[in-house]
C-alpha cells in the first residue's frame, strides 16, 4: 500500500508507474496494444498472406519456394555479396523449387541464425528449413517440426592451432572453446567433457561467423562444430594451413531438409525430392544423359523419369518432376561433388554420404 | 611636521598595462595556468594531445593504405613501410555497405529513396522553409509510398521488385529510422494526448503501454518481435522479417516520443486550452489547430534527441539477424580474401566516423534550434 | 441565441451522440472493445499455432536439466544443472556486469563532468570531445570496438603483456590475483563493520555538537582512521589472514588467479565510457542548475571554496542530478543486454538465446525476461519516489 500511495503521488514524474495495481496487468495489456499497431502497420504494408490450404498449395500461390539457409558455411550455404546463394543446402532447395516449377531460381534464401531457424520454420517465415540442421528426438517431439530425410551424414569434431601441439581431443583438458549458441554441438562439447572427465571453458557466441572469428583471434584454443563445418571454417580463416581437424569424432550429426509437422504432402514432397536425387545417382541418371535416359528400357528408370506411372502427380507435381530436377541440378553425386567434394574448395570425402551400395550410408527407398 | 618633499611635480606619461592584466598572457595565465592544479592539468592535456594527435594522423592518413585489392596487400610486409589504418578495405567493401545486396542495377532507387528522404527532412527541420504543412504531408504520407514503392518494386511501374532479404547496409539502417520516426510520432503523440486525457481507460491504456515499453530493453521487444509476432497471426501469414523488426522498433520508440511530446504539451499554459474551448473549438480542433502547433514546436530539440537515440540504436537489429549498416561492416570482416590483422580497426572506425557525423550534426541541429526557440524567454 | 442563455438553469438539450459524456463512453468502450478483440484473436492464433506445432506449454522446462555450459557462473552451474538454475546465472551475471560498470562510470563521468566544468580551456575543451564522441556512437559499435579491434589485438597467452601487481593481460582476459581467504579473516570485516558503525556515530554526534556549540570536529581525518584504520590493525595483529592466489602459465593459459574473461572487460570498460558521457553532462546540468547567486552569497558569508562547493553547490547539484542519474543506471543495466552480442553469457544471452533454442518455448523465455527488466524500472521509481520526497524543497 505505501508503494502504491508511493507511486501515485507522483504520478507526472516520468519514472514512476502508475499504480502498482496496474503493474500485474502491464505485460498483457501492453501487448495486445502491440499486436493491434503491428497488425495495423502490417496490414497497411502488406503480409504475405495466403490461405492455410498446404504449403504445397501457398508455394504454388506465391510463385516460389522460401527456404531457411546457412548465412555463412561455405560448401552448404552462403550468399557472395550479389546475394547469390550456393552450396549443397541450397541446391535443395532448388531441387524443390525444380520439381515444383520447373525453375530452379524460384527459390528464396532466408538466412537464418542458428538460434532463428527453428521458431523461423514453426512460424511459417520459411517453407523448409534446409541448413545443415541435426536431426533429434527432441526437436521433433517438442519444436513442432519433422526432418524429410538426411542429406549429409555428420559428426562433430574439433579444430586446433597447429603450434598447441594438440593431437587428440582427449588432450584438451583445460582448454577455451568457442561454440555457437543454439546448437547440438553446445550440448554434445558438455557431454563430452563430462564424459570423459576433463575440464573445460565455454565461449557461446550468438552466431558462427562470431564464434569463429573470436577463435581466429586466439579467443579461444579450439572451435568445435561438425566436421563438414570445420572443414568450409577452417578455409575462412586468416592462416588455413595453422589449423588442423582433430580425428575424433563425438556425436552422430545426421543433416538433412525440415518442414513443420501437420502437413504430410509438403513432407513427402520435401523427401522424396531427396530421395530421387539419391536414386538418380544410383541409376546414373545425370545432368548430361537425362535426355537420353528418357528413353531407357529399365522399368526403374522409368518409373523415376516419370514415363512410366504417375508417382509424380501423387506428389501434386507433374510426372517429369525429376527430369525437372536432374537438367537443373544433376543427382546428388552431382551437387554433392561440386559444392562440397573433389570439385570444390572444402574437398570432403564421400564417406558415409556414398551410395549404400558404395559402402556408405544413403539409402532412398524404391520409386514404386 | 610633514614632509612633502618628496611629491613628483611632473606628471609621467601613461604606461601600457602589465602583460599579465591583458591580452593573450591574460587569458593564458587565466585560464590555463590560474592555480598548480590548473597548471598540472593543462601540462598533461598538452601531453596528451602531442603523444596523440600526430599519431593517430600518421595511422589514420599518412602510412594509411588507399589502395589494394586483398586483406595481404595491407600488411606491413607486403607494402614495405610501416603501415596505418586499411582505408582500402573501405572502399572496396563501400557499395555493400551503403545497399548491401541490393542489386547493382537497381542502386539508382535506393539513391532516389535517399534524396526523396532528404528533400522531406530539410523541407521540415529549415525553419524558414515555406509550405509547413505541405511538408509534414509530404513527409508522413507521400514520401513513404515514394520511398516503399521504389525500394520494393513494382511490376506495374515496370520496377523489378527486390526482396526485402537483398536490402542491407546503410539503406537498412536508413529505412529502419526512418520508419521508426515515421510512425513513432504519430503513434507518440496519440500516446501522449492518451495519457493526458480524461478517460479514464484511454489513459490507463496509455500509461501501461508507455511504462512497459520504457521498462524494457529494445533487444527483448525486437526478440518478440522475431518470435513471438509471427505465432500472433493466424497460420499461413507471414510478416517479412525486416517488417517485424521495422513494427518492434516503431512501437519501442513510439512510448519514448510520447513522454516527450507529453513534456511539451504540459508546457502549454492552460489559458491556451480554456482559450480554444471559448472559441467552442472540440477536443480535436483544439488539438491540432491550437495545442499540438505550440507544444510540438518547443519539443523539436527532445524529439531530434530521441531520434538520435533511434538511429543508434538501429544497429541492435543486427541481433536478430537484419543486414544493417553495423551488421555488413560485421560480415565483410569475415570476408576470407580481407581477413588480416588490422581490418577490425579499419572498420569500427569507419563505422563510428558515419555515425559521430549523423549523430553530432542533429546534435548541433538540436542545440541551435534550442537556443532558437529560447530567445523569447531570455531577459 | 440570447434566449438560450437567458434560459439560466434550464441545461441544453443535446442529441445523445454530442453529449461528452456519452461520447467518452463509447470511445472508450470502443477502444476496450479493439483491445479485447485483438487480445481474443491473438490468443486463439498463439495456441492453435503451439497446438498444431506440438511446441510445450508452461514452465515444465524449469526443473529439466539444462546439458550446457556458461563461461562466467557465480553461483555453483554445470551442464547437469537446470534450466531455471541457467537464468539464476544469467540473471546475476547481468547484475554484476551492471554493478561494476555502474561503478566505474560513475568515476569516470564524475571526473569528466568536473573536467567540462572547470575554467581551465584546453581540460575542458578535451572532457568535452571526450563526451561528444562516446554520446554520439551506437554502444554495440562500441562494445564490438573494445572487444574486435582492441581486446582481439592482444597477444597470445604465453606472450601475456605484464602489468605490476601480478597482473596479466592477453587475448583471453585479466588475470589479476585472486584472494584466498583463511578463517580469521571474519575479524577484520567485523573490525570494518565497527568502524563503519563508529564513523557514523560519530558524525551524529558532531553535527549535534556543532548546532549545539558552533565547534566543528575533524570528523573526516577520525572517520578514515575508524574505517581504515582499525581493519587494518585488525587484520595485522591476527596474523595477515589474506593470502593471494597468482596466475601462473599453464598448458593453454595462465592457470591460477581470478581470471576476468575478455566479454566482461569489454562489457565494463563499453558500459562504463558510454555511460559515462551521459553521466557527465548529467553532473555538468546539475552543477550549473545551481544558480551563481548561492555561490556568492557563500563567499560572502566568508566560506572557502572548498566549503562552498561541500556545503552549498553539491548539496543542491545532487537534488538535480540523482534523478537522471538512476535513470542512466537504469538504461546502463537495460544495456547490458547487448552481452548477446559479444558472447557475455548475460540473462538475455543465456535465458532469450540458449535456453529458448534449446526449448522452443518463445512466449515464456521472452516474457520472463521482460518482466526482470521491468521489476528493475518499477524497483528504480520506487526508489526515484523515496529519494524526491526526502530531498523535497521544504519551503516555509
Amino acid at each position: 500500500m505505501v508503494i502504491a500511495a508511493m507511486l501515485r503521488k507522483h504520478s507526472a514524474d516520468v519514472y514512476v508507474l502508475p499504480n502498482s495495481a496496474e503493474v500485474g496487468s502491464n505485460w498483457r495489456m501492453g501487448m495486445k496494444k502491440l499486436i493491434l499497431a503491428a497488425v495495423i502497420s502490417a496490414a497497411s504494408f502488406g503480409i504475405a498472406t495466403a490461405a492455410s490450404a498446404g504449403t504445397l498449395d501457398n508455394v504454388k500461390q506465391k510463385g516460389q519456394v522460401v527456404c531457411g539457409a546457412n548465412p555463412g558455411t561455405a560448401g552448404f550455404g552462403v550468399p557472395d555479396q550479389q546475394g547469390n546463394w550456393t552450396g549443397l543446402d541450397v541446391e535443395y532447395c532448388r531441387a524443390i523449387a525444380a520439381a515444383v516449377f520447373n525453375d530452379p531460381t524460384k527459390a528464396k534464401f532466408v538466412p537464418l541464425s542458428s538460434k532463428d531457424r527453428f521458431t523461423a520454420l514453426a512460424s511459417g517465415e520459411v517453407d523448409v528449413l534446409i541448413r545443415n540442421s541435426t536431426w533429434t528426438m527432441s526437436r521433433e517431439t517438442t519444436l513442432g517440426i519433422i526432418w524429410a530425410g538426411i542429406n549429409y551424414y555428420d559428426g562433430q569434431g574439433f579444430i586446433v592451432n597447429n603450434k598447441l601441439g594438440v593431437k587428440s581431443a582427449k588432450e584438451l583438458n583445460g582448454a577455451t572453446i568457442c561454440v555457437q549458441q543454439g546448437t547440438t554441438t553446445e550440448l554434445n562439447v558438455a557431454d563430452y567433457f563430462r564424459a570423459n572427465k576433463m575440464e573445460y571453458k565455454v565461449v557461446t557466441f550468438g552466431t558462427s561467423e562470431e564464434a569463429l572469428k573470436a577463435y581466429d583471434s586466439g579467443r579461444c584454443d579450439s572451435y568445435t562444430t561438425d566436421r563438414s563445418g570445420l572443414a568450409a571454417d577452417r578455409l575462412s580463416m586468416t592462416k588455413p594451413d595453422d589449423h588442423t581437424i582433430l580425428p575424433e569424432i563425438i556425436s552422430k550429426e545426421p543433416l538433412g531438409p525440415v518442414v513443420r509437422q501437420g502437413d504430410d504432402q509438403w513432407l513427402n514432397l520435401v523427401k522424396w525430392v531427396h530421395n530421387a536425387l539419391l536414386i538418380s545417382e544410383e541409376l546414373g541418371v545425370t545432368k548430361a544423359n537425362v535426355d537420353e535416359m528418357m528413353k531407357s528400357e529399365n522399368p526403374e528408370i522409368k518409373r523415376l523419369l516419370g514415363v512410366e506411372g504417375k508417382f509424380g502427380e501423387s506428389l501434386g507435381l507433374s510426372n517429369a518432376w525429376v527430369v525437372q530436377i536432374v537438367k537443373a541440378l544433376g543427382n546428388y553425386g552431382e551437387v554433392f561433388d561440386r559444392n562440397v567434394g573433389p570439385s570444390s574448395p572444402l574437398k570432403l570425402v564421400r564417406g558415409s554420404n556414398a551410395l549404400w551400395n558404395q559402402g556408405g550410408l544413403q539409402y532412398a527407398p524404391p520409386i514404386r | 611636521m610633514i614632509q612633502t618633499r618628496f611629491m613628483r611635480e611632473t606628471i609621467l606619461p601613461q604606461e601600457a598595462a602589465p602583460h599579465r592584466t591583458s591580452g593573450v598572457l591574460l587569458w593564458v595565465r587565466e585560464n590555463l595556468f590560474s592555480s598548480v592544479t590548473n597548471s598540472v592539468l593543462t601540462l598533461l592535456s598538452l601531453w596528451a594531445l602531442y603523444a596523440t594527435i600526430p599519431g593517430l594522423f600518421q595511422y589514420l592518413i599518412v602510412d594509411a593504405v588507399w589502395s589494394a585489392n586483398t586483406g595481404k596487400e595491407c600488411l606491413a610486409e607486403n607494402v614495405g613501410r610501416p603501415v596505418g589504418v586499411c582505408w582500402a578495405f573501405v572502399t572496396s567493401h563501400m557499395g555493400y555497405f551503403i545497399y548491401g545486396q541490393y542489386p547493382e542495377a537497381e542502386w539508382w532507387r535506393v539513391d532516389l529513396f535517399f534524396a526523396a528522404e532528404a528533400l522531406g527532412i530539410v523541407w521540415l527541420l529549415w525553419p524558414n522553409a515555406p509550405y509547413k504543412f505541405a511538408g509534414i504531408i509530404y513527409f508522413f504520407v507521400i514520401f513513404p509510398i515514394i520511398g516503399f514503392v521504389s525500394l520494393t518494386g513494382s511490376t506495374m511501374l515496370g520496377l523489378t521488385p527486390v526482396a526485402t532479404n537483398f536490402w542491407g547496409g546503410f539503406l537498412v539502417t536508413i529505412v529502419i529510422s526512418t520508419f521508426g520516426i515515421v510512425v513513432s510520432l504519430p503513434v507518440g503523440i496519440l500516446l501522449a494526448l492518451g495519457r493526458r486525457s480524461d478517460m479514464p481507460i484511454v489513459r490507463l491504456v496509455s500509461v501501461i503501454f508507455i511504462e512497459f515499453v520504457r521498462g524494457v530493453p529494445l533487444i527483448t521487444v525486437l526478440f518478440m518481435a522475431n518470435v513471438m509476432f509471427p505465432l500472433f497471426l493466424p497460420d499461413g501469414w507471414r510478416p517479412d522479417s525486416l517488417l517485424r523488426v521495422l513494427v518492434g522498433v516503431a512501437l519501442f520508440f513510439a512510448a519514448y516520443m510520447a513522454e516527450a511530446v507529453r513534456g511539451g504539451l504540459q508546457a502549454i499554459p492552460r489559458g491556451q486550452y480554456e482559450a480554444a474551448q471559448a472559441l467552442g473549438l472540440g477536443y480535436w480542433r483544439m488539438m491540432i489547430k491550437i495545442i499540438l502547433p505550440q507544444a510540438l514546436k518547443i519539443v523539436i530539440p527532445n524529439i531530434v534527441n530521441n531520434f538520435i537515440g533511434l538511429f543508434k540504436d538501429t544497429t541492435l537489429v543486427a541481433i536478430v539477424g537484419i543486414f544493417d549498416f553495423l551488421k555488413t561492416i560485421q560480415a565483410s570482416l569475415a570476408d576470407p580474401v580481407w581477413r588480416a590483422a588490422g581490418m577490425p580497426f579499419a572498420a569500427y572506425i569507419f563505422a563510428s566516423l558515419v555515425f559521430f557525423v549523423f549523430c553530432y550534426g542533429m546534435a548541433r541541429y538540436s542545440m541551435w534550434m534550442e537556443a532558437r526557440l529560447d530567445t523569447g524567454k531570455r531577459h | 441565441m440570447s434566449s438560450q442563455i437567458s434560459g439560466s438553469h434550464a441545461t441544453a438539450k443535446v442529441v445523445f451522440y454530442n453529449d461528452p459524456k456519452f461520447r467518452s463512453r463509447f470511445a472508450q468502450f470502443v477502444l476496450l472493445v479493439a483491445i479485447g478483440l485483438f487480445a481474443y484473436f491473438a490468443y486463439e492464433n498463439t495456441s492453435e499455432n503451439l497446438r498444431k506445432r506440438n511446441i510445450a506449454q508452461g514452465f515444465g522446462f524449469w526443473d529439466v536439466e539444462a546439458g550446457f555450459d556458461i563461461s562466467q557462473t557465480l553461483i555453483a552451474y554445470s551442464a547437469a544443472s537446470s534450466y531455471g538454475r541457467a537464468f539464476w546465472v544469467g540473471l546475476l551475471n547481468t547484475l554484476l556486469v551492471s554493478l561494476v560498470s555502474i561503478f566505474f562510470a560513475t568515476i569516470l563521468g564524475f571526473i569528466i563532468g568536473i573536467l567540462r566544468l572547470s575554467r581551465n580551456w584546453i581540460v575542458s575543451r578535451l572532457a568535452g570531445v571526450y563526451i561528444e564522441v562516446f554520446r554520439n556512437i551506437p554502444l554495440l559499435l562500441i562494445l564490438y570496438f573494445w572487444y574486435g579491434a582492441v581486446l582481439g589485438a592482444l597477444p597470445e597467452p604465453r606472450d601475456s603483456l605484464a602489468i605490476p601487481g601480478d597482473i596479466w593481460l592477453n587475448n583471453r582476459g585479466l588475470l589479476v590475483p585472486r584472494p584466498l581467504i583463511a578463517g580469521d579473516i571474519l575479524y577484520t570485516v567485523a573490525a570494518l563493520g565497527i568502524g563503519i558503525l563508529g564513523a557514523y556515530i560519530l558524525a551524529r554526534f558532531a553535527r549535534r555538537r556543532q548546532a549545539e556549540t558552533g565547534e566543528r570536529l575533524p570528523v573526516g581525518w577520525i572517520s578514515t582512521a575508524l574505517i581504515f584504520g582499525l581493519p587494518l590493525l585488525v587484520y595485522l595483529g591476527v596474523g595477515t589472514p589474506l593470502g593471494f592466489d597468482f596466475p601462473e602459465k599453464g598448458r593453454f593459459n595462465l592457470t591460477g588467479g581470478l581470471n576476468l574473461a575478455p566479454e566482461f572487460v569489454a562489457m565494463v570498460v563499453g558500459l562504463s565510457t558510454y555511460t559515462s558521457a551521459f553521466i557527465a553532462e548529467t553532473i555538468r546540468a546539475g552543477v550549473l542548475a545551481v544558480s551563481k547567486g548561492q555561490t556568492e552569497a557563500s563567499q560572502a558569508l566568508g566560506l572557502s571554496r572548498g566549503q562552498t562547493l561541500r556545503l552549498v553547490v553539491v548539496p543542491q547539484a545532487l537534488r538535480v542530478i540523482v534523478p537522471p542519474l538512476n535513470s542512466e543506471y537504469l538504461s546502463l543495466t537495460k544495456n547490458s543486454s547487448l552481452g548477446v552480442s559479444i558472447g557475455y553469457p548475460d540473462l538475455v544471452n543465456v535465458f532469450t538465446g540458449t535456453v529458448l533454442n534449446q526449448t522452443g518455448q518463445a512466449i515464456e523465455m521472452v516474457s520472463v525476461t521482460m518482466l526482470v527488466y521491468l521489476t528493475f524500472s518499477l524497483l528504480t521509481s520506487a526508489f526515484m519516489n523515496w529519494f524526491n520526497r526526502r530531498v523535497a524543497l521544504v519551503e516555509r
